[in-house]
Order: structure tokens, then C-alpha cells, then sequence
């Protein structure tokens, strides 16, 4: 017997609205189908509003976790617009805090990783050990979520000697706490046993789905921005880009922790090479006409901003591509042939930020096809009418 | 006066208040373990120590709206958080704590008790599988087919795994399994193993981590629970909690020796020999994830089964030898 289960728009294991209808007969997937659409914020529209540095604030609220990703994202591209060399210490800092960034994002994820398998232990010790990084990242930029650190041209803190010590010695524990973890996540049996094998994407699927970050990653695909296309500091640095060939979560997850110790290895390089000098220099209020394209590797992978400048001091065009939005059509490959009860870990492992990668909704009608463009006012006056004029529906067997 | 004895009995110790006094404490205590095994305080604000915190949780899901869904079988959905409850509580009557009495077997404690006690642990699954089931649910549904695999795992290694001990003491009543052990107190380490496999299918039968998965929230959502809410929801939590303490006290009459000593030495070897199994179930809960149901039967039938059968083998080869 094949049924039809609706994962979201609102589910226990999705924290944000998206809707998976997957097709199951027994326990197995056999069809999966997306649907977004549920937290369109209109960030694009807003964008072309404000003026370059408002921009700066407006990007970094595109994400909760990697609010520091769309807002240097963002100011890299600005920078090339303007023509500005930002000062190497400025750079430094800024790319610190996008490795402390990494860090408790990937730490963020475990957690979740471990609560979405029911090994809740893991859970809490995870998070637990985010706080240290928490507390870093308020200590240097004053804030635990949105650091608001970026500035065009540079950042707006500098760092002195008891921060650089007190980063060194955070860095330490989180090192030690991040072997511990990789050695529980790779071999506690119940959790392995969960977790290997399950969400295959073979290299070429990775591929040719363009799939991003610790996902493409996990087949094989050593693709990571820092490397391939240095911006900033990555080319004075010395890592490298972790993968693995398991191909599943298993794999992700490994990637993952590999990532940490990297970070943790580019955190104590960036704080023990720190160059002298000034943080930022100063900012024209407008860039000349022209455009970008700027990339960033975000935690969950590559983040794209397109923006176009038209010479004055707002920006024409902002589009922004979450790495969130690259992995969706990996996911619907990933799912199929799974079971129920891996749903929530195989979509978990691509690190969802679904409001993050919510762009534009278009209205179809569900009877002729047609598209049609809705004012506000309209969908408000239809939204408050309804519950009016239907009254309760007895046995509502939801559209599927 | 017999009969405001057996009220006594029924309502007050060791019937309903007293299960529902001694359940929600062994929940704090589970609670409280699993917390301090994640690195947090878990309950603290509700009375001492948070002693009272599942009492009052209790009471304030009794107080919250009771919805019945339109397409659910009504009387069946309404009814069957007393049936869970009322089979587990009957359960916790035969536990040999208040009928120690070897000589005179009251109407608690008779030959073949055990066996009773293992199928009235038995029905709490299939009032969870009808749960499920009748609340037609998309979700409930899946929950319910879940508790019904996992039951062909885990049901037959606990039923091996328990007779055992009972075969070497030669003996269907409780009181008297005890008391064989009471007296040779070293023949407790031959059944170590079938100890094992029982505690494992208790988990399972109770529906913790590692097997929670007919609730497993991630998956499922609330699983066989999810359109249950306020009474009879927390009927069912109730519920769980005295099949916590009857599943335990059963494994600490079997496997640990029982509870000798009279009314009061006895009642305390009870609370430390079912905290001390409620403590390696929370242990089990903290240090594992969540595994897949078709995991859990082969699991079942490839380790637990075959290691129940060499328990029960050995059993019988020991019996030979003994005098």
C-alpha cells in the first residue's frame, strides 16, 4: 500500500517551513517531491532600498547561523565595486570570525545531527561546547548571533593581546572536545548504524546535481571556494579541504569534524600572524556602475551574491544564492529508496536554512496554470474573508 | 472488613496511590539521571529537589483540552488509556513486595504469576497499537505498525530471558523464585546474561531510547500518540510510568534476588533494587541514538533470542547438577 506523508510545512524535525510529500510504501521512500515557498521575506526587494553600508546589516539578517557569511559575502563584493583595498589586519579579523563562524555552526549541526538520530546525549554535549565559541564570537564583536563586525573597507573592532589569548585558549578546548566528538560519532555503534550507509549521492550524482559544501564534500568532490578560488587571507593560509569517500551521512558528518580541526588550525594561524596596522579604511558613499559576483565558503557551502551597482548609493540588483537552495536537488536523490525514519537525518545533513534560501514565490492558479501577480492589500482581504465565508469542514482531507 | 481491606488494598498500598506516588518518583529519578548524564540539572523547581515536577506535569496535562478527532473510532480512542492503565496497575499487584507470605498464597500470589505478569505487561503494546491505530492518523498509523514489529522482536528473548531463573528455581510463583535465590544467593550470577537480554527488552518494551521508535518525534511526530492530549494523554504517561516500575520490579524479583525481609526491610530492598535498574535503563537511554525498526527485529532475533536460548540451555544443564 502507497500513501503519501507530509513532511512539514510545520514537523518536529524541520525547525522552518518547507514541505516534503514523501511517497512511502511500508517503511520505504519511494517518491519525493519539494515544495518551497512557505518564508518568502522579500531581503532582494528590500535591498534595493537601502544604501550600501544599511545593506550591510540587511544581508547578515539573511541568516541566523551564518549571518557573518552573507554580510562578508556581501561587502567582498561592494569592495571590488568600489575599488577598495581593505588593510590586511582588518581582512584577518573579519576572516576569523568566519572561522569561529564555521566552527559553531559545524558544532550546531552535530547537535542536531544527534537529536534528529534520537541520540540525544550528543545533543547536549555539543551545544554545550557551542557556548565556548558563543562567548568568543561575543567577546570580540559584542554580539552571540548577528556580530555586526563588517564594515565596507574593513571591520569595526580590533582585537587586543588578552582576546587573542583568550581565543587561543577557547581554541584549545574546542580542539580537544572536537577529537572526543569524532571519535564518538564515527564509532558508537547505535549511531553508526544509523547513520552509514543511509542518503547515498554518488560522486557523479554530486556532480551533476551540483550539490555544495560538506555534501559534495562527502562524495568525493573536493570542491571548497577558500581553495579553489582564494579571496582575502585563504591564500596566506595553510589548510586543506576535508572529504571523505563514504558518500553518505556518515560521511558528512566526518567531513564536518575534519572541518572543525581545520578551522581550529586557520583560527590559531590568523591569531598568531595577526598583522599591525589599521582595521578599516575609508568608504566612498557610492560604487561606480558596474557588477559583481562575489563568493564565500559559507559553512553549509558556496554563497553566491550577484550585485549590480548603477553609480549611486544604493545597489540596482542584489540577488543572493544560499547553499541551502545548490543541495535541493540532491536532496530529492538522496531521499529515495530511504526509509522513514532517515527523512529528518538525510535531509538534516545538508545543513537546511530554508528561510535562507527562500527567493521569490509566483501565484499559479490551480485550475488553468496561469500566472498572476496578487497585491497585498488583496491576499489580506482574502485571507481574512475566508474563514467568513467557509464555515468548519467536517473529515478536511488535506490537497495533497 | 475484608472488604475495606481489599479497598485498602486496591486504592491506597500497593494499589493505585501508591504506584502513582512510587511511579512519578522513579520518573524524577530517571529524569534526573538522564540529565546529569547529558551535563544538565534536569528537575529543580517543583518541590525539593524537583521531587514533585512529573506530579505536577501530571496534573497540569489533565487540565488541558482533550480533543477526540472526527475520523477516530470514539469509544475505542476514550477508552483505552484506563484499559493501559488499569492493566499495568493490576501488574504491579502481583509484584512479590507486599505478598511475601511463601506459606499462604493470597489471591496476589499464586503458582504461575509470573506468567501473568509477563502477559498483563504484554497488553499495555496492544492498547498502544489500537491506540494508534483508531486514532486513524497518518502518523499514529505508522507509530502503531512500529510498536506491532518491534513487539515480534523484543516479546519472545523477555519471555526466554525471565522464565529461565524461574525453570532452575523449579518454581511459577514469584514469592518462591525469590525465596530459591534468597537462599543460594551465587546461582544469581548464572543467569547474568539472561539479566541482559531482559533489561534490553524492558527498553524496548517500554519504549525507550534506543527503541522509541514508535514515537520517535523527529520521524513521526507524536507517533501512536499524536492526536492524544490532555487526559488521556497523560493517562498514558502514567501508564508508562508504573509499567517502568512493574517492568523493573519484575527483573528485581527474578534476577536480583527479590525483596526479602518482611514488610519494611523488604519495601526498602524494593526501592534500591528498582532504582538501581531504573538507573541502567536511563544509563542505556543516554549512551545510545535511536535505532531503525527493521534494526531493532534483527537485532532481536540475531543477538537477544539466540543469547536468551543459551541462557535457557545452560539453565537446564545446571538444574542437572545441582542437589
Amino acid at each position: 500500500m502507497s500513501f503519501v506523508i507530509p513532511i512539514g510545512p510545520q514537523h518536529p524535525a524541520l525547525k522552518e517551513p518547507i514541505s516534503l510529500r514523501m511517497t512511502v510504501e511500508g517503511e520505504v521512500i519511494t517518491g519525493v517531491d519539494i515544495r518551497l515557498g512557505y518564508n518568502h521575506r522579500g531581503v532582494e526587494k528590500v535591498a534595493e532600498d537601502k544604501n550600501w553600508t544599511q545593506n550591510i546589516y540587511l544581508a547578515e539578517r539573511i541568516c541566523g547561523i551564518c549571518s557573518h557569511s552573507h554580510a562578508t559575502c556581501f561587502v567582498q563584493g561592494v569592495e571590488r565595486l568600489m575599488e577598495l583595498a581593505p588593510p590586511k589586519r582588518g581582512l584577518y579579523i573579519r576572516y576569523l570570525v568566519s572561522e569561529l563562524e564555521r566552527v559553531h555552526s559545524h558544532l550546531l549541526w552535530l547537535g542536531v545531527a544527534g537529536h534528529e538520530a534520537g541520540f540525544d546525549s550528543f545533543f547536549m554535549y555539543t551545544w554545550r561546547d557551542r557556548e565556548i565559541v558563543m562567548d568568543l564570537l561575543e567577546m570580540i564583536t559584542g554580539n552571540r548571533v548577528h556580530y555586526a563586525i563588517n564594515t565596507i573597507g574593513g571591520v569595526r573592532r580590533d582585537l587586543d593581546e588578552g582576546q587573542k589569548a583568550k581565543v587561543l585558549e577557547g581554541v584549545a578546548t574546542l580542539r580537544k572536545r572536537s577529537e572526543y566528538y569524532f571519535r564518538l560519532g564515527a564509532t558508537e555503534p547505535s549511531f553508526v548504524a544509523r547513520i552509514a550507509g543511509v542518503g547515498m549521492l554518488s560522486k557523479e550524482q554530486a556532480l551533476s546535481l551540483c550539490a555544495t559544501g560538506p555534501v559534495a564534500k562527502a562524495s568525493g568532490v573536493a570542491r571548497d571556494v577558500r581553495k579553489e578560488d582564494p579571496y582575502a587571507v585563504y591564500d596566506e593560509l595553510d589548510f586543506k579541504v576535508c572529504t571523505a569517500d563514504t558518500c553518505d551521512v556518515l560521511g558528512r558528518v566526518v567531513v564536518r569534524v575534519n572541518e572543525l580541526l581545520e578551522s581550529y588550525n586557520m583560527i590559531e594561524q590568523m591569531i598568531k600572524g595577526l598583522p599591525d596596522g589599521d582595521i578599516a579604511c575609508k568608504a566612498p558613499r557610492k560604487a561606480k556602475p558596474g557588477e559583481v559576483v562575489s563568493r564565500y565558503e559559507a559553512p553549509r557551502g558556496e554563497n553566491i551574491h550577484y550585485i549590480k551597482a548603477n553609480g549611486t548609493d544604493k545597489p540596482e540588483r542584489l540577488k543572493v544564492r544560499a547553499p541551502t537552495l545548490g543541495n535541493y536537488p540532491a536532496t530529492v536523490e538522496m531521499l529515495r529508496n530511504g526509509f522513514i525514519a532517515d527523512i529528518p537525518l538525510i535531509f538534516a545533513a545538508i545543513d537546511p536554512c530554508i528561510c535562507c534560501a527562500e527567493r521569490t514565490v509566483t501565484l499559479i492558479g490551480a485550475r488553468n496554470g496561469e500566472e498572476s501577480v496578487v497585491r497585498m492589500s488583496d491576499l489580506r482581504r482574502q485571507a481574512l474573508a475566508r474563514p467568513r465565508n467557509a464555515g468548519v469542514k467536517r473529515n478536511a482531507v488535506w490537497p495533497l | 472488613m475484608a472488604v475495606v481491606r481489599t479497598f485498602l488494598y486496591l486504592l491506597i498500598y500497593p494499589g493505585l496511590l501508591f504506584l502513582f506516588a512510587y511511579s512519578t518518583f522513579c520518573e524524577w529519578f530517571d529524569r534526573k539521571v538522564y540529565a546529569r548524564l547529558q551535563n544538565r540539572m534536569g528537575p529543580t523547581h517543583t518541590g525539593r529537589f524537583g521531587l514533585l515536577q512529573p506530579i505536577a506535569d501530571f496534573f497540569k496535562l489533565m487540565a488541558k483540552e482533550d480533543v477526540v478527532p472526527e475520523a477516530a473510532d470514539k469509544k475505542l480512542f476514550s477508552v483505552l488509556p484506563v484499559i493501559g492503565l488499569a492493566v499495568v496497575a493490576t501488574a504491579g499487584l502481583l509484584l512479590p513486595v507486599w505478598n511475601f507470605d511463601l506459606l499462604v498464597p493470597g489471591w496476589t500470589s499464586f503458582p504461575g504469576d509470573i506468567i501473568v505478569i509477563l502477559y498483563l505487561l504484554s497488553l499495555p503494546t496492544l492498547v498502544l497499537f489500537l491506540a494508534g491505530w483508531s486514532s486513524t492518523n497518518l502518523f499514529s498509523t505508522i507509530g502503531a505498525s512500529r510498536v506491532l514489529t518491534m513487539l515480534f522482536g523484543y516479546e519472545v528473548p523477555l519471555f526466554l530471558a525471565v522464565l529461565s531463573p524461574a525453570i532452575l528455581a523449579d518454581s511459577w510463583r514469584l514469592a518462591e523464585i525469590a525465596a530459591f535465590y534468597q537462599a543460594r544467593p551465587l546461582l544469581l550470577l548464572a543467569n547474568l546474561p539472561g539479566f541482559l537480554v531482559a533489561l534490553i527488552a524492558v527498553q524496548a518494551k517500554l519504549e525507550r531510547t534506543p527503541f522509541d521508535i514508535p514515537h520517535a518525534e523527529t520521524e513521526i511526530v507524536g507517533g501512536t500518540f499524536t492526536e492524544y492530549s490532555g487526559k488521556k494523554l497523560a493517562l498514558f504517561r502514567l501508564t508508562f510510568d508504573i509499567e517502568l516500575v512493574v517492568a523493573s520490579g519484575l527483573l528485581a524479583a527474578v534476577f536480583l534476588g527479590g525483596f526479602p525481609g518482611g514488610a519494611i526491610v523488604g519495601f526498602v530492598h524494593f526501592v534500591v533494587k528498582t532504582l538501581f535498574i531504573i538507573f541502567l535503563l536511563s544509563l542505556l537511554r543516554a549512551l545510545t541514538s535511536r535505532i531503525r525498526v527493521d534494526q531493532v527485529v534483527s537485532f532481536a532475533w540475531k543477538v537477544l533470542a539466540p543469547l536468551a536460548v543459551l541462557q535457557l540451555l545452560f539453565t537446564i544443564l545446571l538444574k542437572g547438577f545441582l542437589p
